[in-house]
């Protein structure tokens, strides 16, 4: 039976994108958090380390997300490793972050000129405290726009989830497009949806750069 | 009196490139020493051999007591005793002129953060900056700046100063008030090691002069001797151009 587009199907779509938002924030703590530690070991680290971080960083780079995602969910149940959709689809995203971020938050990290470091070796700190009081907030400055950035792409890429039946803001969409047969009404819908949840997160980093560059005066 | 520092036979390469080989140098307590020299006649380099910004290859360095060799790893405690300026300032650009300086203070030598809000209090007044301890960085000029950065390595209580072309970057009318500063602190007793293109500075305030040429100390003395009588054609050359 065909169903007239309505406001309860928005309801069933907004149920649908805060799985969206889950996703997103769940992939971006843990990739996060995995690149937090990365970066600087890619930078800092001895060669070994570095070179590993750096293959790691390539390969998944290289690989589209929709194949991580096929691998975590259909891959690994071959090996009788079952994960419900939620797991599958936020492993994938969350290794998909964070070898971008690794990557991003490199190039902050050595951004960072030399004369810094040898300002903190002439003062006598460690490595950590180096890292920690000097390079690192002054990376972090730097980091909030593509950051920013990245994280809208991660929101958008969520979508891809879909594939595996996982119920987020796309595959919402594409249910409801079945049983209303008004595909602009809902994939328009759709994008709106999207559009209300990335508009205030690049707003929010160009406020955070003012504000920081601000509050630096 | 015995040194302070003492550079012994010291040498220094990168790959096959040799900066300098052989070099021995020794500084009194309260002595100020100045280098002078063409552009890649190794000057900076050693410096920076001095606080283990640069590793040696071969020879050994000893400043108040502590001793670096080609293999030598840990260079702290010989870092909490000599303080370093550098041309390019080096400030900490997200940190207040307190906090530049309280911050090595605080981290390293563990002082509670009233103590360490003191000794900047007091570096502050010595460079005459007291006005802008809440100041950003880049909201100073190129002296003022250069005169925190002396003030956040003095406040680490240093036993030896070094001073890489401080006041290089400078615009000339900037020159003058660190140029005081450094003045001041060498009356003040302090060793320093400056590594300088001021002539006037070096004849004027330094003890001691030496002229670096090719990788080698070529030409060293009391520097009113040796610019008033220059024994080398090399160093002639140099402080007529």
């Amino acid at each position: 039976m065909i169903q007239t587009f309505s406001w309860d199907h928005v309801i069933f779509l907004l149920r649908g994108a805060t799985w969206t938002l889950s996703l997103s924030i769940i992939s971006f703590l843990v990739g996060g958090a995995v690149a937090l530690l990365l970066a600087p070991l890619r930078v800092l680290g001895p060669s070994p380390v570095r070179a590993s971080i750096s293959g790691y960083v390539q390969i998944v780079q290289a690989t589209p997300l929709l194949i991580v995602v096929f691998l975590a969910f259909y891959g690994l149940s071959f090996l009788n490793i079952h994960l419900p959709p939620l797991f599958a689809a936020g492993i994938s995203l969350s290794i998909y972050s964070s070898a971008f971020l690794i990557e991003i938050w490199r190039g902050c990290i050595q951004a960072i000129g030399r004369p810094q470091w040898e300002a903190g070796d002439a003062l006598a700190l460690s490595l950590v405290q180096q890292l920690r009081y000097i390079i690192l907030p002054q990376a972090f400055r730097i980091a909030i726009p593509p950051t920013v950035g990245f994280m809208v792409q991660v929101v958008k890429n969520t979508s891809v989830v879909a594939l595996i039946g996982f119920v987020e803001l796309t595959r919402a969409g594409q249910l409801l497009n079945n049983i209303t047969f008004q595909p602009f009404a809902v994939f328009l819908t759709v994008a709106a949806i999207y559009f209300c949840v990335c508009f205030p997160l690049s707003l929010t980093s160009k406020y955070l750069s003012w504000r920081i560059n601000v509050a630096h005066r | 009196m015995s040194p302070i520092v003492e550079l012994k036979r010291i040498s220094k390469s990168y790959g096959a490139v040799k900066v300098f080989e052989g070099i021995s140098l020794s500084v009194k307590p309260g002595e100020v020493v100045a280098v002078i020299g063409r552009s890649g006649s190794g000057k900076s380099t050693m410096l920076r051999c001095i606080n283990g910004l640069e590793r040696i290859q071969g020879g050994e360095i000893h400043v108040a007591g502590h001793c670096i060799k080609p293999e030598t790893k840990n260079l702290q405690e010989l870092r909490l005793d000599v303080g370093m300026v550098f041309q390019s300032y080096a400030l900490f650009p997200h940190l207040t002129v307190r906090e530049n300086i309280t911050l090595a203070p605080r981290v390293v030598k563990k002082l509670r953060s009233e103590e360490a809000d003191a000794v900047a209090a007091s570096v502050l007044k010595s460079v005459g900056l007291i006005e802008k301890i809440d100041a950003y960085p880049d909201s100073l000029s190129g002296g003022q700046q250069q005169r925190v950065a002396i003030a956040r390595a003095l406040a680490m209580k240093p036993k030896v100063m070094l001073f890489d072309e401080v006041t290089s970057a400078l615009d000339p009318e900037l020159t003058g008030e660190v140029l005081k500063v450094m003045e001041e602190l060498a009356a003040a007793g302090m060793t320093m090691i400056l590594v300088t293109h001021e002539m006037r500075f070096a004849e004027n305030i330094a003890d001691t002069t030496v002229f670096m040429h090719k990788g080698k100390i070529w030409e060293e003395g009391a520097s009113n001797e040796l610019f008033t009588n220059p024994k080398t054609p090399e160093l002639r050359g140099f402080i007529q151009a």
